[in-house]
């Protein structure tokens, strides 16, 4: 699965502990026991991960059903 | 579901079967078919209709003598379809090419004897199938006897290029044969191969075969077989039908065809000839009209086109026409058994009728209007209950429905109590957890009233019958949700149960018909109830879909409205046809667009304001912006409203929030007992613009949802901030879906931005 899903307003969110901008990295998603590695924007320190609306509106919900109809 | 039980399920649906007229035809022409070409203008298409089963069809076309008229179902509002003046309409337009059929060439012969319509049939037929074919005929020309008979019909030139036709495609045609002397057709037989003998046009006395006891040569139809073995024969019967006449030329090539692969002539030919056909269509609203008239000439174009806009295209559809789910997917009953029965077979792929399995209402309107009883909601359940068994039941299909039924069973809402000063209860209400989401006040007015005017106690119970799980096809989970309601029931000394709720009735007939149940419709007639303002104008009465099979309640209503003067009026699908309000079976779930569109055609069937007893009718009515009452509105009127058809639908957060404050203030004012502690996160005060709630509504999520992320992100510090804006985004799981929140603190609180949720998780390269 590639999500193409990092917009550039994405990574001016700002880690709130780490103080840091987010940057992007390789995160594994999962779903149904279906991975899918995908570059996510992520806290270089702590790791938080920040999976935006249209991410999770678009690309991810049509995934979602397209799995839970395998 | 195995193939034998599809089959019987797919049989029941007639909407395939053929039109009265394709039925009566003895060569089945598609007459619904042609009609529909011809009142489109589609000329080419309608003579391929003919194509498709007429032989000669510029002969047969132009002197069909249409024995289907007469059960042409347009005869009985009006007059009958001229089918044979649309053919000759149709066959006077220019031919179309007509390819010329390649077949595999056979090396088996066939002799046809004679060129009257069954013969040429016969052999128009033949050579289709590949047969080495040869027409004798005893005259010098081929099909004199007809073209004379047809001279007025059939120009010769017609004529000409039909019998062209015959012999382009390779029938070998011996004219001047001498069939009439000795041992001609045993010298055809001995070439091998079968005869037919064309009887139309033959002298039917030299031929050594059996007669009947009028003499004539024995032709049992539609085998069309004689006494001698290899010898087939037609074109005697039914007068001078040339359709007829034709059938038994092509019935004959039928069996010659069986009897030289060695196949029983008569096995499995009842639809033959003409047959009965199991089509339902309705006349309902079909205005009479006559036959468009038609001259020597014939129609013209634009006549012809009027007429065949006569046609009813008969189909029955009987169920799509009044469900906008068998609507919306297109197709009927036959074709959904067909595509539930793939989905659940595919091993690998997409199941690609989940969501149609999933959006039924399992209303049983289907079944109720089926001329054959064909019960969607019976397959729609029976597949949900076995995908989920088999684990492949899609987890978002209903899980919203299932955790709001979780809350209704929960600590927050679940209540078993006598009435207050009592140690035991004669009569139990019990409410149900919808009219309690969407009107707590009312229930409560409602208990008091049956407290006071009841002998012997009435204790209360709040919970959910487990109805979701049961349209879910969670059959384990909705047995364990009586089964937990018969201990607290038992608990209460197994008092009479006086219900409120339709669905809950439904439930209770299915799993716990020990239960001795009464509706609180008819307990509310017993005590004496008055109406302090009876509406001004009259109401339109909306069953609710579980009431379909339970008459009584249905009158009750309108007796007891009746009564207290109370006018309704009836909808055009009420009672055992009453409609879903788009809440049952889940489809609101499932389908949430469906449901809008089932709830908004339903409001739209009357201009007046609508009267529900049901509180999630009621509800989904005034979501969609129609005026609608329940019936507890007349009777036990909230304080302070004037306007109850104007209450707006309580959203899914409200709707949690009514039933856990009815229990708390029960349990506080009746039964002076401190209600259960609030858990942490609920105390999280949030600002939320009508915008941002609208958006919440749309997507499911919960005041609760939100207050957990919030009251997570807090706590922990897992948040992210936007240094424009200065708004805090934080995503928590409280259970298969993340939350994400977009807020600001606020003063005493929070002010919600935005939510989102999904189901994937992250797995590795990162945390939540």
């Amino acid at each position: 699965m590639n999500m193409e899903n990092i917009r550039p307003g994405d990574l001016e969110w700002r880690c709130q502990k780490c103080g840091g901008n987010l940057e992007p990295a390789m995160v594994t998603v999962e779903y149904l026991g279906n991975e899918f590695t995908t570059e996510l924007p992520r806290c270089p320190r702590c790791g938080l991960v920040m999976i935006s609306e249209s991410l999770a509106l678009g690309k991810m919900a049509e995934v979602e059903q397209i799995l839970e109809d395998k | 579901m195995d193939q034998k039980q599809l089959r019987e399920l797919e049989s029941r649906c007639i909407e395939e079967n053929p039109p009265w007229c394709a039925a009566a035809c003895p060569l089945h022409v598609d007459a619904r078919a042609l009609c529909g070409r011809v009142a489109g203008g589609d000329w080419v298409g309608a003579w391929k209709v003919l194509l498709r089963t007429m032989p000669l069809p510029g002969v047969l076309g132009r002197i069909c003598d249409a024995p289907c008229r007469e059960r042409c179902k347009r005869g009985q509002a009006g007059e009958a379809i001229a089918i044979n003046q649309l053919e000759r309409a149709c066959v006077m337009h220019a031919t179309p090419a007509r390819p010329r059929a390649i077949l595999p060439a056979r090396r088996e012969r066939a002799a046809v004897l004679g060129s009257g319509l069954a013969g040429l049939t016969a052999a128009w037929d033949l050579v289709r199938k590949g047969f080495q074919v040869t027409l004798h005929e005893p005259d010098a020309t081929l099909a004199a006897g007809l073209q004379e008979r047809y001279a007025k019909q059939v120009p010769p030139e017609v004529f000409a290029a039909e019998l062209a036709l015959l012999t382009g495609s390779g029938v070998r045609v011996e004219l001047n044969a001498p069939l009439y002397e000795d041992n001609f057709l045993e010298r055809c037989l001995a070439e091998g191969g079968a005869v037919f003998l064309s009887l139309d046009a033959l002298d039917p006395e030299p031929w050594p075969l059996e007669r009947d006891t009028k003499g004539r040569i024995a032709v049992p139809s539609p085998a069309q077989t004689t006494a001698r073995k290899g010898v087939f024969a037609g074109g005697l019967e039914h007068g001078d039908s040339p359709v007829w006449q034709a059938a038994q030329g092509r019935w004959g090539a039928t069996s010659i065809d069986r009897y030289l692969q060695g196949v029983s002539p008569t096995a499995g030919r009842e639809k033959d000839g003409p047959y009965e056909t199991r089509l339902f269509t309705s006349l309902e609203g079909v205005e009479p009209l006559p036959m468009v008239p038609v001259g020597p000439e014939g129609y013209d174009d634009a006549t012809a086109a009027q007429e065949a806009g006569r046609c009813l295209q008969c189909h029955c559809l009987e169920c799509v026409k009044v469900c906008p789910y068998l609507e919306s997917f297109g197709a009927y009953p036959k074709k959904y058994a067909r595509e539930i029965y793939n989905n659940q077979s595919i091993v690998m792929g997409a199941r690609q009728a989940n969501k149609l399995i999933n959006s039924c209402s399992l209303c049983g309107l289907c079944e109720a209007v089926c001329p054959e009883d064909f019960p969607m909601q019976t397959l729609c359940l029976a597949t949900r209950q076995e995908m989920v068994t088999k684990g492949k039941m899609p987890p978002s299909a209903h899980e919203f429905a299932l955790l709001d039924m979780e809350f209704s069973l929960g600590e927050r809402f679940r209540l078993a109590r006598h009435q207050p000063e009592h140690q035991t209860s004669a009569r139990l209400f019990f409410p149900g957890c919808q009219l309690a989401a969407s009107a707590p006040g009312q229930v409560r007015r409602v208990y008091q009233h049956l407290c006071t005017s009841l002998p012997g106690g009435v204790g209360l119970m709040l919970a959910c019958c487990g109805a979701p799980a049961h349209w879910a096809g969670q059959e384990a989970k909705s047995r364990e949700v009586v089964q937990d309601w018969l201990k607290d029931w038992r608990g209460l000394g197994s008092p009479q149960v006086i219900m409120a709720c339709s669905s809950c009735r439904d439930i209770f007939r299915t799993y716990l018909p020990e239960v001795e149940q009464v509706f609180l419709w008819e307990m509310l007639r017993e005590t004496g109830l008055e109406i302090e303002q009876a509406p001004g104008a009259p109401l339109a009465i909306h069953d609710p879909c579980t009431t379909r099979h339970d008459p009584q309640a249905q009158a009750t209503m309108r007796a007891v409205l009746g009564e207290a003067g109370v006018e309704l009026e009836e909808l055009r699908l009420g009672r055992e046809l009453t409609e879903c309000c788009g809440y049952g079976g889940l489809m609101a779930n499932a389908n949430p667009e469906l449901a809008k569109e089932v709830i908004t055609r339903r409001g739209g069937q009357s201009p007046r304001d609508f009267l529900a007893y049901c509180a999630v009718c009621r509800d989904r009515l005034a979501a969609v912006g129609k005026r609608a009452l329940h019936a507890l509105d007349l009777y036990f009127p909230e304080p302070g409203s004037d306007d109850p058809a104007a209450r707006p639908s309580p959203g899914w957060s409200e709707r949690r929030e009514n039933r856990a404050r009815l229990k708390d203030e029960l349990l506080r004012d009746l039964w002076k007992e401190e209600p259960p502690a609030m858990e942490a996160h609920r105390e999280i005060a949030l600002l939320i613009t009508p915008e941002v709630a609208g958006l919440l509504e749309q997507r499911r999520i919960l005041i609760d949802d939100l207050q957990r992320v919030i009251h997570h992100a807090e706590r922990s510090g897992d948040k992210l901030t936007h240094p424009d804006s200065g708004h805090f985004l934080a995503s928590f799981r409280p259970y298969k879906a993340t939350f994400w929140v977009e807020y600001s603190p606020a003063q005493d609180g929070f002010q919600v931005h935005n939510a989102y949720s999904h189901r994937m998780t992250i797995k590795a390269g990162g945390r939540p």
